[in-house]
């Protein structure tokens, strides 16, 4: 066995956990704390949880077939982390601010991202794919990190506007970021606990620690548990179980409680599993052991859910085949519409560049445009 | 003895002889280890050198470099891998406020010999921020070298150089040549710098990548393959072009350039980076500057444009192709 592999699931220290794999409720002390915190949560709450987690696993399967046949360039499956995601996201209020990564399919999907927007860009035809003001979701950032100093500031934003602390849940108004175990290593990320710390900003860190950064195994990050990361920076932290979607909203609704209160931010770590590949370009089985993915196999997200609702009798045959069809129409509608999806014109490369007229985009667009019908239909063989 | 590699496994060959050869290289990077790096650059290496010469680093560029910059004031030769071009930028501030200015800063008492090697430049179908060509940001900086092999020999014989080079130097390799082949002779010396005497220079000489007479196409890294088609097309047509691949950004190898074009009384610069403050501004310039009155025509450029490299689906409408290169080439001529 790899040395460097990450700590069985079992064995992991600190978890709050309200929801064991078998779907039976978790007792003992940390389960007290946040047991309240779900004590609304009921069958159409648990079921409309369940119905995004199983969409997001959907979009999930279907964009890496759409990969595989060739429509998508690259695709980053989020098996695994859908409980982590979806549980926080439903913590959110429509004013508050995501910043993700670029795994959380769960989180767009929670938020009302339209599923063949989100891939756009991995068709190759934009490098965003959305506006930001529809949903409050700002656009993928793939430059790990970057994006924690970007929801920091925001949330400074957001403080300046007086939308802090007025106890009014109309008005209060949060920012959460995603980023990964591996991302928790760059300098922005810890920059923005800087940040964010001596500033109170109302904002949650949400590292979702899947256990890997493509290769590396999270104890190449961290010789410490990552939630305990914030505290030094005078952040309070907070390890939830990942791969349960009532713990992830608990954890989330107490961290954002804090940040609407004025009482500065959050550091949460998701622990959890990356199931699939890094991304479809990737070969996991030259870095990590079956017997891993066998292990965290047991501890699947959609299975723990669906084991709860069966246990407390909330289940139900007719809607579960309802959510199944829900997830067919989904993937029928990606599998025709991403197809659908036109290329962008060669000359709007030059749009966007800048917010009006500048001297060298305008003469190299103009070039551009000659050259194009100059040479319209021609090819090296067909011109000489 | 020659073999027919890739321009991966070359890179691979390079690594291997340089760390057989100095227990003092280190390999450092994200996912070089185990994995053998997201290209497999350095596959195989950790297993053969072990995890304390061939390093999974945390995942921070500018620490990497950072480390890297104290490693080798402390004796080691580090070998940085950056994953893609695009995420380098972590690290600029140390690459150009330190690296680059250790050894002026102590008056030539302080040495770093970190080589930074980047996979850069477009074409592979990516999303942002994996297909960029940031050398003229390096190449403005006084104290780095800028090099970017073209072939798989070149591959296998610039690393080992720059590895032994006493300079920080910036090894740009053109990602979309990555599986190409070619002959390899894995038992050429290295070329070391300052060998006969201090006055050797292996990593800034220019190469004429092919003879010709009637114009000159200055390349380096993924542009050289580029200019050579268009050379094939141009000779079928009767136009002879010599192409130069310049190997070297920093230093520029402005008297090969130069010379040729001092032949050709033509010449045509070919990169993927924006011409916008880009390399062939330097050497047009340059050349401008040494040989006007050889010249028959303006020196033109040809290469990407001032915008942020756009996405996959039109990316060879932004990348200098064959028919760009033709289409600069008349012009050239019909001056
Ligand atoms: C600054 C930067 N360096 C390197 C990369 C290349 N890269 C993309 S994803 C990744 C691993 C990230 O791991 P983690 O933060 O744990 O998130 P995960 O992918 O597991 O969700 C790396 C190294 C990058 N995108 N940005």
């Amino acid at each position: 066995m790899n040395p460097d592999a990450p700590q069985s699931a079992a064995a992991v220290e600190d978890l709050v956990q309200l929801v064991a794999p078998d779907g039976s409720r978790t007792d003992g002390p940390r389960a007290a704390a946040y047991r309240d915190r779900v004590a609304h949560i009921g069958t159409d709450e648990l079921r409309a949880m369940y119905r995004d987690m199983v969409l997001t696993r959907r979009f999930d399967d279907e964009s890496t077939a759409l990969q595989r046949q060739g429509e998508l360039g690259l695709y980053p499956q989020g098996r695994g982390q859908e409980a982590a995601q979806v549980g926080s996201a439903y913590a959110l209020r429509p004013q508050d601010f995501v910043f993700p990564s670029y795994r959380e399919h769960g989180v767009m999907q929670v938020r009302g991202v339209d599923a063949v927007d989100r891939l756009r860009i991995y068709r190759g035809t934009e490098h965003g794919g959305w506006d930001p003001a529809d949903h409050n979701v700002q656009l993928n950032t793939l430059v790990l990190g970057s994006q924690t100093l970007h929801a920091t500031g925001y949330a400074l934003g957001v403080q300046r506007d007086g939308l802090v602390g007025t106890g009014d849940p109309q008005r209060d108004t949060a920012v959460v970021t995603y980023f990964g175990d591996g991302a928790s290593s760059q300098g922005d990320v810890n920059e923005a606990l800087v940040f964010a710390a001596v500033n109170n900003a109302p904002v949650v860190f949400f590292c979702q620690n899947n256990q890997w950064a493509i290769s590396e195994p999270t104890s190449r990050q961290t010789r410490w548990p990552l939630y305990r990361r914030g505290e030094g920076f005078g952040i309070p932290g907070v390890r939830v179980d990942g791969n349960d979607v009532l713990a992830s909203y608990a954890v989330m609704t107490e961290a954002l409680e804090r940040a609407y209160a004025g009482d500065g931010p959050t550091f949460v770590e998701a622990y959890t599993y990356r199931m699939g590949a890094h991304t479809t370009s990737d070969d996991p089985t030259r870095y990590r052991e079956l017997a891993e993915e066998e292990e965290w196999a047991l501890r699947d997200p959609i299975d723990r859910l669906a084991a709860l609702l069966h246990a407390e009798g909330r289940w139900d045959d007719v809607w579960a085949a309802d959510v199944e069809a829900q997830a067919d129409a989904m993937a029928e509608r990606l599998r025709a519409e991403v197809r659908a999806i036109e290329d962008p014109s060669p000359a709007s490369m030059f749009d966007h560049v800048y917010a009006a007229g500048h001297a060298q985009v305008t003469v190299e667009r103009d070039w551009f445009e000659r050259y194009e019908s100059e040479t319209a239909g021609t090819t090296t063989e067909a011109a000489r | 003895m020659s073999e027919n590699l890739t321009f991966a496994k070359a890179l691979n060959e390079g690594l291997r002889s340089s760390l057989e050869a100095d227990d003092k290289v280190l390999i450092m990077g994200e996912d070089v280890g185990r994995l053998g790096g997201v290209f497999r650059i350095t596959d195989g290496l950790q297993k053969d050198f072990g995890e304390h010469r061939v390093v999974d680093t945390p995942l921070a560029e500018s620490g990497i470099v950072g480390t890297a910059i104290g490693l080798a004031m402390r004796g080691y030769r580090p070998v940085c891998e950056i994953q893609f071009d695009g995420f380098v930028f972590p690290a600029f501030d140390q690459i150009t406020t330190q690296l680059a200015r250790m050894r002026y800063r102590s008056a030539g008492r302080l040495e770093v010999p970190v080589v930074i090697r980047i996979p850069y430049g477009g074409g592979i179908g990516a999303i942002e921020h994996h297909s960029e060509s940031p050398e003229a940001l390096f190449a403005h900086t006084p104290g780095l070298r800028v090099v970017s092999p073209a072939t798989p020999q070149d591959a296998y014989d610039m690393i080992r150089s720059s590895i032994t080079s006493p300079d920080p130097v910036i090894f740009l390799e053109p990602k979309g040549r990555y599986w190409s082949k070619g002959a390899v002779d894995l038992g050429s010396p290295v070329a070391t710098s300052g060998a006969d005497g201090g006055t050797a220079d292996p990593l800034g000489q220019a190469r004429i990548a092919r003879a010709g007479t009637d114009v000159t196409l200055v390349a380096y890294g993924p542009t050289v393959a580029t200019a050579l088609a268009a050379a094939d097309a141009l000779a079928a047509e009767g136009t002879s072009a010599e192409v130069v691949d310049l190997r070297s950004l920093s230093p520029m190898d402005v008297p090969a350039v130069v010379g040729s074009v001092r032949r050709t009384g033509r010449c045509v610069v070919v990169h993927e980076a924006p011409t916008f403050f880009g390399a062939g501004a330097e050497l047009a310039a340059r050349v401008t500057e040494e040989c006007f009155y050889s010249l028959e025509a303006p020196v033109l450029r040809v290469g990407g444009f001032h915008t942020p490299y756009p996405v996959a689906k039109i990316e060879h409408d932004y990348l200098p192709s064959t028919d760009r290169v033709l289409d600069a080439v008349d012009r050239a001529l019909a001056h």
